[in-house]
């Protein structure tokens, strides 16, 4: 049979019952994606704002030993009120000069201890060695230790935190 | 390409074959009546999808029951929407159900040699109350716990063996988050286990003897 130059019955019901198909089946697979995803939006959307977290008199830490400073944050998750705990670093170079690290290995987020004899951050999951200025020194890290920023207010030392 | 890919399956499967022997059977005319169990069918599987989205952030415990649901209900994208199909696609589920079982009584379809099919079906149509009893306490709100407070008591009313009953069915002698508990699992595995191998065999029965037609005088 010649070709048609116009669209037979057949191939229209088909491309109408395929473009409806379609459609019918975005309706339903969209909210259901949606619904699973919701949570990761809203954490993407969530403005992350930061604050001031002051962790004690500078004259707590001692010079040249990275001392750990531990504090907890609540966060409210779906219905539910998460409390998280944070380690912090506090390492006085010198006088002058305080940096504070986070104690979450940039590995995969286990998290490091100070180790006084090899004066290293050792990572206790995949053997993670950190210098004590927070550069690798051996292990898988990608990266340097995270530092929070610091500043010191009539003797009292903060960090700034960023809320997730 | 479509063909190919249809045909290379098809040789290994036998698609066309599930297809002639399931859906190219021999129907006697019949009327709206006779659809009522395919939109039975229907209504557990939507219920079974929105049921497994609900249990993604359900959680079945006194302390979080209510509160993951006004979760599902407010927090989460097209929460609401999953949640009120799912609502109110059990009543329908118990009516279809309920309306199917009449039909097939009503035109004798439960004679001869249909009788596993009904018995079956009579499980199917417990089960499926089963459902509506155990799904109604998981919200955890008033009228679940007093709703499944006095269904329990109900149950105890039989004689000798009652106490036992309402017991067995609390998990204890109150209702607790044992309660709960039990009635999350016996609404999202026992039961739906029990309807999955029913359905099966039902369907397993109406393909292998058809549906029968409506009677006429001679019947």
């Amino acid at each position: 049979m010649a070709k048609s130059p116009h669209l037979s019955r057949n191939e229209f019901v088909k491309i109408v019952v395929g473009a409806v198909g379609t459609l019918i089946g975005s309706v339903i697979a969209l909210p259901a994606v949606g619904y699973i995803v919701s949570p990761a939006l809203a954490a993407i959307r969530g403005n992350s704002k930061d604050t001031w977290i002051p962790v004690g008199p500078l004259g707590n830490y001692p010079l040249g030993v990275p001392t750990l400073f531990s504090f907890t944050r609540t966060k409210i998750n779906g219905w539910e009120k998460t409390t998280n705990s944070y380690g912090v670093f506090i390492y006085r170079k010198n006088e002058g000069e305080t940096i504070a690290f986070s104690n979450i290995c940039t590995h995969l987020s286990c998290r490091v201890n100070w180790n006084e004899e090899r004066q290293q951050y050792l990572c206790p999951c995949h053997d993670a060695q950190f210098t004590i200025e927070g550069a690798v020194a051996g292990g898988p890290p990608p990266r340097p230790m995270d530092r929070y920023p610091t500043k010191v207010e009539d003797g009292t030392l903060f960090i700034n935190f960023v809320e997730g | 390409m479509a063909n190919k890919v249809y045909d290379w399956l098809d040789e290994r499967l036998g698609l066309s074959t599930i297809y002639s022997v399931t859906l190219d059977r021999k129907v006697p005319k019949v009327n709206w009546w006779f659809t009522l169990g395919s939109a039975s069918l229907f209504l557990f599987i939507i219920q079974g999808v929105t049921g497994v989205f609900l249990a993604v952030y359900y959680v079945p415990s006194p302390d979080h029951a209510y509160d993951s649901i006004q979760y599902i209900m407010n927090g989460v994208a097209f929460g609401w929407l999953i949640r009120g199909i799912h609502h109110w696609g059990a009543s329908l589920m118990v009516i279809f159900v309920f309306a199917h079982m009449l039909r097939t009584f009503f035109f004798g379809a439960y004679k001869f040699p249909r009788e596993l099919t009904w018995v079956t079906g009579v499980v199917l149509l417990l089960a499926t109350l089963g459902m509506g009893f155990t799904g109604y306490l998981l919200p955890w709100n008033q009228r679940a716990y007093w709703a499944t407070t006095v269904g329990t008591e109900i149950a105890g009313t039989v004689p000798l063996i009652g106490p036992f009953i309402t017991a067995a069915l609390r998990g204890g002698t109150d209702l607790s988050g044992v309660t709960l508990a039990r009635f999350f699992a016996v609404h999202i595995w026992f039961l739906p286990a029990v309807i999955l191998g029913m359905i099966g065999v039902h369907i397993y029965m109406i393909i292998r003897l058809g549906i029968a037609g409506i009677p006429d005088k001679d019947d």
